[in-house]
């Protein structure tokens, strides 16, 4: 009996959790007229495929490419950030200098920041610039990460001893040379949930898009649903559109938490810890 | 150890380039921004940009509706944050109860929602609670849930649901690295699940559970996404309905100095309260 009342409870929070989803891809599988007409929780014809092309079809493939542009946005800032805050944590952890307390207390200052806040002041630099609407405008923003910075100090601290270092000195070894060869790899497990929460905050930025970018080639899938889905009421047959989009905007996010399944579940609590 | 120059520079300064330039300069930015004000010589005459002292910030301190939205979302916080801090706790002290099978899955299933962008989310449920579209009709037929009154605590049901599972991952971490040999005593004393997990697993998890209310106040903070997205769901969330949602239409209308100011604001209150539980959650570990 005593196991009995914990299940129930999880699986009262498994449906909560996941009823949505699955209703999105019910929805998302239906004609436009069964859509307001037949059960929201079972399927009536299988026309997901259709939905599928359709969307891709629609405006010349606007969504393929909002998704390409998601892609790139997101997968390029969170690995080139994650490389740049390792980097950058990784010295604050192990090496003595000048200013290191500052620097850091700097960074921690910037964990507090509202990104949102951060959008509206980045839109109008880069107008003096005249490189709003561009790719750059919403790239080189997302590259900077310094929670990340944050938990690759804490994780090197821990996870890279000071004698490895000193014995890949006496071997010759360059410091850049140590930390790409050696380091990089005791911290791997760090980098990946770093890279993933970097992801994730990125993959979900709508503000510095939405302010920076006129030109709908440029946006990601977020901002792209977000639009449609304000034209349902003129273009109802958006709708269905904006059901499927949706669900194929989740799916990378999805695939790349089951990959990475085995970096986060532990890599997760790290930066609570300590 | 002490570095050689060359080799600090070149890990630190790519990081720290783009953190001067895509986070300090835009916050030092912004107050200059926000110390200025738009002069016109005549009526048609061109817009000059002077220094305006305070100006922008009398008149967000005399902005009702600003201060009503900050409201708002502290009454969202103060509810929706210990909710949904609750529930994570109490889903990840199940699972490291031992009482649960299957508990690779259920962790699992309780993070997806993570992986669904929050304008995803709230087109997802905005849908959702649609009267005529609902699953749920029957169970909420009597209450629309995109009306005026319920409408804060719908947004709140969306960002619980994104988050929940995410908070849980963060304290269930932590209750995985607490050793065995501390439950040892415990069970000596014959405690039950009950007794061990508030006695003494909370208090070890508990600088996880300040880090995950320290990011959450910060979010809730920042609501954005939730209610633009609700705009087109329901004619209760106006163009002002939270603090960001002010910032963005009063830099589109565009008033940017009265912009950056709000925003300003906006960012101190977030840092003040976050440093505040911060300070106060501290004070209490030293008893």
């Amino acid at each position: 009996m005593k196991r009995v009342t914990p299940m129930v409870i999880m699986g009262a929070a498994t449906f909560y959790f996941l009823v949505p989803i699955w209703w999105l891809f019910v929805a998302a599988s239906k004609t436009r007229s069964e859509f307001t007409s037949t059960t929201p929780l079972w399927f009536a014809d299988f026309a997901l495929i259709d939905n599928l092309k359709e969307l891709f079809a629609y405006r010349d493939g606007v969504f393929l490419r909002w998704m390409l542009n998601s892609v790139v946005y997101t997968g390029g800032a969170a690995l080139l950030g994650t490389i740049l805050a390792a980097m950058c944590g990784y010295a604050l952890a192990k090496y003595r200098f000048r200013g290191r307390e500052a620097i850091f207390d700097i960074v921690l200052g910037g964990v507090l920041v509202p990104a949102t806040a951060l959008a509206l002041p980045l839109f109008l630099i880069f107008s003096q610039f005249e490189a709003t609407n561009t790719f750059w405008s919403v790239f080189l923003p997302s590259l900077v990460n310094p929670f990340g910075v944050y938990l690759a100090r804490i994780y090197a601290t821990a996870s890279v001893p000071d004698e490895l270092l000193e014995a890949s000195r006496l071997d010759g070894s360059g410091e850049i040379r140590t930390f790409f060869t050696i380091s990089s790899r005791l911290m791997f497990p760090a980098l990946v949930t770093i890279f993933l929460f970097h992801f994730v905050a990125v993959w979900n930025n709508f503000l510095l898009p939405l302010i920076m970018l006129g030109e709908e080639r440029l946006f990601p899938v977020t901002l792209g649903l977000y639009t449609w889905n304000t034209q349902v009421n003129q273009l109802p047959e958006l709708r269905m559109l904006v059901l499927t989009g949706a669900l194929v905007s989740i799916v990378p996010l999805v695939i790349a938490f089951l990959l990475l399944q085995r970096f986060w579940r532990n890599g997760l609590g790290s930066g609570a810890i300590k | 150890m002490k570095a050689p120059k060359k080799a600090l520079l070149f890990f630190i300064l790519p990081f720290g380039l783009l953190f001067t330039a895509f986070y300090l300069a835009p916050i030092l930015y912004a107050i200059k921004q926000s110390l200025c004000r738009v002069e016109r010589t005549g009526t048609f005459g061109p817009a000059v940009e002077v220094f305006g002292g305070l100006t922008q910030y009398q008149r967000v301190f005399a902005d009702g509706p600003f201060w009503e939205s900050i409201g708002r979302v502290l009454l969202f916080g103060v509810v929706q944050v210990p909710v949904m801090l609750g529930l994570a706790l109490f889903l990840a002290l199940l699972l490291d109860s031992g009482l649960v099978k299957g508990r690779r899955f259920f962790r699992l299933a309780f993070f997806v929602p993570y992986a669904v962008p929050g304008v995803v989310a709230a087109i997802m449920w905005g849908f959702l609670y649609s009267p005529s579209l609902s699953p749920f009709d029957a169970v909420t037929g009597n209450v629309d849930l995109l009306s005026a009154d319920v409408v804060l605590w719908s947004m709140a049901n969306v960002v619980t649901w994104v988050y929940v599972g995410y908070n849980m991952l963060i304290i269930y971490s932590s209750l995985l690295a607490i050793p065995q040999e501390v439950y040892e005593a415990a069970r000596i004393d014959g405690a039950g699940a009950v007794r061990t997990a508030w006695a003494i697993k909370i208090p070890l998890v508990m600088p996880a559970i300040v880090l995950t209310t320290v990011f959450s106040i910060i979010g809730t903070l920042q609501l954005l996404a939730e209610p633009q997205v609700f705009r087109t769901f329901s004619s209760a969330v106006t163009s002002t309905y939270t603090p960001n949602l002010t910032v963005y239409s009063t830099s589109s209308i565009p008033n940017f100095n009265l912009a950056a100011a709000f925003s300003v604001v906006l960012a101190l209150a977030t840092c003040l309260l976050s440093f505040a539980f911060l300070k106060v959650t501290q004070r209490g570990g030293d008893k």
